[in-house]
């Protein structure tokens, strides 16, 4: 370390330099939750329905098994854009039943393979809950997963 | 040991190592699921034993800083605890929080964000534990000397705890919710806890090398000044595809390539000190640890983290096994060894009894540390096969994952050695002290 910089220079430059980066840090959040509100998220289709679908995801904890958004438990598969891989985009009544069904169909207990507990889901909810993973879909993730296939 | 009180640390430690020991078994438990998907599928699902896994590392680190706070404030203010009295209560409201927390989850009671699941009035309960913590050990700052090592720790924890207060922030819309979410999680472990790793590191430096308080100190304003300059921005990395603007992958890639600096200035510290150091201390052991935690935290947060950093790899990495691998490795080289070397460095203090048990305390490091780097290896295989086969040629996830079952079979062997890591670490710690004290050693225990 050199000789230079004595222990209260270092001390200034650590307090000053770190007060700097997080202004601006907070800057950039503050621009981004603008952004996510206004550009990325779909403002208008943000309805009541999306919101208790969230609260449906986390009620059973899905994130500790499946991602979303690359996020989560790398368990089971990313659900961020499972509206497009269940053909939502293209078919989204079929898309519906199918996610309801498939969900309601667990666990598949097919020997060797992971399992998915049955969750106690009312149509209300499951309809919610369906909504908001159509509702993430829609989000502006710049052009990620590669691949459908999550 | 100097101060009568520094022994409010022992119960801090030995809740830790307990919760650290039930760590272990929900991993394996996990681990287990991952080679035999039947197992336990109706009784507990995976789900449970992950948030059990993950909780008990965050509760069990926390308790474990506040224990190493206990231990190393009375010396660096060179005056006791404020109130032992407080430190005994808000161990016991934290220890029952994270308790009742963690049965609750057996029985399908938790929220819905990872590492976050506790109910809201066990984060309640936590959050009043920690300020007690803060307020007493900020007392005992105040009326001492502030050394840079006891300002830093303590700046360390007073931000960790006011970034927890995200955890009270859910927004409704997901994106938002990552958002802020990272706000805890990032900032904790690649920015504040920093703080807390850098000065406990020096704090053992200094006890066991010798070198001058000076020169220790001003490397650590250094250390601490790289880690939040790059640490801050750096959580750019979290924000590439989750909803946040373009502008987030070049500042995201810049600066948390950046952040493998201050780990790397620690390993060149560590052992930089270690050399120049005059004191040739008894307790080996700690050393160890000591030089091990800066090695692997350089590994594990270091390289790791580098790896799958840039933008334009973490397009196809992200959300894979590679973050478990580093995940797995970062914690355990940056949090858990240091908190291991300095359970190691003080128990024979506060047992008052000369270093003991050190070579089986040295062969339960070499255990852990080979077993989690094996499962690193492990997950960072199975975790580039999965990178390749389903982001480059877009296969099915569950197709993929039948092709790692023997990166995951590998990976629960290195769980069961990690747990007998574990056991002997526990038995070297906590079991009858045998007096194991090199013939090199020029310094009593005592001295420092």
């Amino acid at each position: 370390m050199g000789e230079g910089l004595t222990k209260a220079a270092a001390r200034n430059i650590f307090y000053g330099g770190s007060l700097f980066f997080f202004l601006l840090f907070a800057a950039l959040t503050v621009h981004s939750h603008w952004y996510i509100v206004n550009v990325s998220t779909d403002r208008e289709g943000f309805t009541e329905s999306v919101k208790l679908g969230k609260e449906v995801w986390e009620e059973h904890s899905c994130i500790n098994c499946h991602t979303i958004l690359g996020e989560g438990g790398y368990f089971a598969p990313e659900l961020g854009n499972v509206w497009t891989r269940f053909g939502g985009r293209e078919n989204p009544e079929g898309a519906r039943a199918a996610l309801a069904g498939w969900m309601r169909a667990m666990p598949t207990r097919s020997p060797g393979r992971r399992q998915m507990p049955y969750f106690d889901i009312n149509d209300e909810e499951m309809d919610a809950l369906i909504d908001f993973l159509e509702w993430t879909d829609r989000i502006d993730t710049q052009g990620w997963p590669p691949h459908p296939s999550g | 040991m100097k101060y009568e009180t520094q022994k409010v640390a022992l119960p801090f430690f030995a809740v830790a190592m307990a919760l650290f020991a039930l760590q272990i078994v929900f991993g394996i438990l996990a681990a287990t699921v991952y080679v035999v998907p039947e197992f336990l599928a109706e009784a507990m699902p995976f789900h449970i034993m992950r948030m059990s896994h993950t909780n008990l590392l965050l509760v069990w680190l926390l308790i474990a800083f506040m224990g190493c706070t206990y231990y190393l404030l009375p010396e660096e203010t060179e005056t006791d605890i404020h109130s032992p009295m407080i430190a005994y209560v808000q161990l016991g409201i934290f220890a029952f929080a994270g308790a009742a927390a963690l049965i609750g989850y057996q029985f399908e009671i938790h929220g819905g964000r990872h590492y976050l699941e506790q109910p809201l009035w066990v984060k309640i309960l936590i959050t009043v534990s920690f300020l007690m913590f803060l307020y007493n050990t900020s007392l005992t700052l105040l009326k001492g000397r502030k050394t840079a090592i006891s300002m830093v720790l303590m700046l360390g924890l007073w931000l960790a705890a006011i970034f927890w207060l995200f955890a009270f922030y859910n927004p409704a819309n997901l994106a938002l919710d990552k958002l802020y979410w990272w706000w805890i999680v990032h900032i904790w472990v690649e920015g504040v806890w920093e703080l807390i790793m850098a000065s406990l590191l020096g704090y053992l430096l200094i006890k066991m090398t010798g070198v001058d308080r000076e020169i220790i100190e001003k490397w650590l304003y250094v250390i601490v000044g790289l880690a939040l300059f790059s640490g801050l921005l750096g959580t750019g990395h979290h924000y590439y595809w989750i909803g946040t603007p373009a502008y987030w992958q070049p500042i995201g890639s810049i600066f948390s390539t950046l952040e493998v600096v201050p780990f790397f200035a620690m390993l060149v510290f560590a052992f930089y000190m270690f050399w120049k150091g005059s004191r040739n201390h008894p307790n080996k052991a700690a050393m160890l640890w000591t030089l091990g935690c800066a090695a692997m935290a350089f590994f594990g947060a270091g390289v790791w983290g580098f790896m799958h950093t840039l933008s334009w790899i973490n397009f196809y990495s992200h959300g894979t096994q590679v973050t478990a691998a580093h995940g797995h490795l970062a914690f355990y080289g940056a949090y858990v060894m240091l908190v291991l070397g300095v359970i190691t460095y003080a128990m024979p203090q506060m047992r008052r009894v000369q270093p003991y048990n050190q070579i089986l305390n040295m062969w339960a490091f070499w255990v852990m540390t080979s077993a989690m780097a094996f499962m690193t290896f492990t997950l960072t295989f199975a975790g580039v096969v999965q990178t390749h086969l389903q982001r480059v040629l877009g296969m099915r996830f569950m197709e993929i994952q039948a092709q790692l079952d023997v990166f995951y079979a590998m990976r629960l062997g290195a769980g069961v050695a990690m747990a007998i890591g574990v056991v002997l670490f526990l038995y070297a710690i906590f079991g009858p002290a045998r007096e194991q004290v090199p013939a090199t050693a020029n310094v009593a225990a005592d001295a420092d």
